[in-house]
Parts: structure tokens; C-alpha cells; sequence
């Protein structure tokens, strides 16, 4: 059972990290979308926050989700500093799989499925 | 914690760099049920947790403000991730159901292929709300009893008309502690969620 846990007070508010914005500059970010970093373009100016997301993205991908976990950051706020980092060329993303029809949400549950039996 | 997962090695936290596509299946139930543990049983990742402030119109909205009334609610978001080929990754996200209408359940719920529901038989009433949250967003469900030491092992037909379950939604039972058995759990819903779809696909 996870003990409830009092959310942690955070130093800085959310709103100096997103410079006051609720929304990321573009919508499309989803928890599971991919993000890596792109150019090696230098960090020179960015807040302390968007370094710590490029660090982190340097060795590999990882969800958006999981940048939230690694960072400790809410979702929301991970959002919007990850959008700012694609304008900026800093990250890239890759789309997750988005359920289109019912031939294609087959497709992906079949490899699924195939996945699962594999781990028996 | 630091920027860096340092503790883990990088292959037991980045992906593969061959995955391209990402599926996501959420893991709910109300508190205590044994989602964490379901999640963390499954995963390859230690499990990471996540937390959102939610309101019933527009979450950040208020944390920016600063303020937290009584109609904003912490929701704590734990996931794990299984890399099921060279190029599929997938994702379980564990989160409790009760919340109506929130930004984070529409962005869980937004391209997840279904969900599995986890019961206790002790607090089944419990599990209504779950399963109302997902019949209302359109997600197909699968429900799992999660066998809790020393309760008492009801019949599975008791449970399916106690929850008053559809004939066709999948009830199995499953130990959350377990990997093997949490696959099968997982392993019948998404056989489910097959079924589900070539039935759509010809109507």
C-alpha cells in the first residue's frame, strides 16, 4: 500500500518555472509522447528547470511521463517546459500511438498481446 | 532528486533506441487496492510517481495562483513501463478513479487502449466509482480481484454479480505482488480489448 504522502512544498512556484503560463505552446504532448534531445545546442540562458530537463534527456529518450517522475515536477509544468524546448530545438519528440481505427488499434494490441505471452 | 536518475544504470531508465511507438493501458482502483504494487511488479523501470493538482475546470489555473481551496485535489500518478519488442514500449499508469472530469483523467485516458480494473473483495462497493469514471470516458475495462493474505476467496460468479459486470467484460483474479500473475491479468484484457475491436471493426 503507498503510505499518503503530503505533496512535497516546492521551493520555487510553479509558475516561476513556466514564467507564469498554465498551457505549453503546443498541444499535441501527451504522457507517453517521446522526448530526446535534438541539436547540440548550448544551454546558455535557459532556466535552471529546462537544464535539468535537457540533462536528463541527454542519454537516451524517455516519456514525458517520466521526466515528470525523474524530476519530481507536475505534469502540466514538464508540459510546457518541454514544449518551450522543442521551439527552442533543444528536444525533439516522437508521437506515442494514437488509436486511429480498428484495424490499427488491433495491429498495436496484437504486438502487445504477443509482448506479454513472451514475458511468461 | 538530482537531475540525473543516478542510481539506476542508464539501460534500466532510458529506452531502447529502436522503440518508435508507445501504447499506454491504465491500471485503476480505488485507494489501497494494490495498484502500485500491480505496477511495480510489472515494470522494468522502478516505478515513478507523479503528482497533479486537480480541479473540476482547469488544473494549473490554480496552482498558479498559489491557492489550494477544497475543490482542488492532489492526485498521485504511479507508472511503470514494460518494453515489449525491439520497438514497443508500453505504458501502465496507476491512478486512483474517483475523480470526474479532470484534466489529468482525460489526458491518462486520451490514446490508452483500455483499462484494468483492480477489486478487493472486501470493498467491492468501492470499485463502482472506478468502473462509472471509465463507462462514462468510453474506455473498455477488464476487472482483476487482487487476492488479499487471508481474505476470504469468494467465487468469481459472487464477484461478477456483485459488481453487476457485463457478460463479456473479462473478471479474473490476479495477485498484484506477482509478476506472472499480473501479466495474465494483463494478458486477458488485452485479449479483450482484441475481441472488442474486430467486433467494432465489422459493425
Amino acid at each position: 500500500m503507498t503510505p499518503r504522502r503530503r505533496p512535497p512544498e516546492r521551493l520555487v512556484r510553479s509558475y516561476v518555472v513556466t514564467d507564469g503560463r498554465a498551457f505549453p505552446s503546443r498541444n499535441t504532448l501527451d504522457l507517453v509522447t517521446m522526448v530526446v534531445t535534438g541539436e547540440d545546442l548550448p544551454l546558455t540562458g535557459l532556466s535552471p528547470e529546462k537544464c535539468r530537463v535537457v540533462e536528463l534527456c541527454r542519454p537516451g529518450a524517455l516519456s514525458v511521463a517520466e521526466v515528470a517522475g525523474h524530476l519530481a515536477l507536475p505534469v502540466s509544468v514538464t508540459k510546457v517546459l518541454v514544449a518551450d524546448l522543442m521551439d527552442s530545438g533543444h528536444l525533439v519528440t516522437r508521437a506515442p500511438f494514437v488509436p486511429v481505427n480498428q484495424a490499427s488499434n488491433i495491429r498495436i494490441l496484437e504486438e502487445v498481446l504477443d509482448g506479454l505471452r513472451a514475458r511468461l | 532528486m538530482g537531475s540525473a536518475p543516478a542510481s539506476d544504470a542508464p539501460s534500466d531508465v532510458y529506452l531502447r533506441p529502436t522503440v518508435k511507438t508507445a501504447a499506454k493501458l491504465l491500471v485503476v482502483g480505488h485507494f489501497a487496492v494494490g495498484k502500485t504494487t500491480f505496477v511495480g511488479a510489472l515494470s522494468e523501470i522502478r516505478p515513478l510517481r507523479t503528482e497533479e493538482v486537480m480541479t473540476q475546470a482547469g488544473a494549473l489555473v490554480d496552482d498558479l495562483a498559489g491557492t489550494r481551496d477544497k475543490t482542488t485535489t492532489t492526485v498521485a500518478l504511479d507508472f511503470g513501463r514494460l518494453t515489449l519488442s525491439d520497438h514497443l514500449v508500453l505504458y501502465l499508469f496507476g491512478t486512483p478513479g474517483q475523480q470526474r472530469f479532470t484534466q489529468l483523467w482525460q489526458d491518462m485516458t486520451r490514446g490508452a487502449l483500455g483499462a484494468l480494473v483492480l477489486a478487493d473483495t472486501q470493498r467491492l462497493d468501492q470499485s463502482f466509482d472506478v468502473m462509472g469514471v471509465l463507462e462514462e470516458l468510453g474506455l473498455p475495462y477488464a476487472v482483476a480481484v487482487n487476492h488479499f493474505e487471508g481474505a476470504p476467496l469468494h467465487e468469481l460468479d459472487e464477484v461478477r454479480e456483485a459488481l453487476d459486470l457485463l457478460p463479456e467484460t473479462p473478471l479474473v483474479r490476479c495477485d498484484a505482488r506477482d509478476r506472472e500473475s499480473s501479466t495474465r491479468a494483463l494478458i486477458a484484457l488485452v485479449e479483450y480489448l482484441i475481441g472488442r475491436n474486430g467486433e467494432l471493426e465489422r459493425t
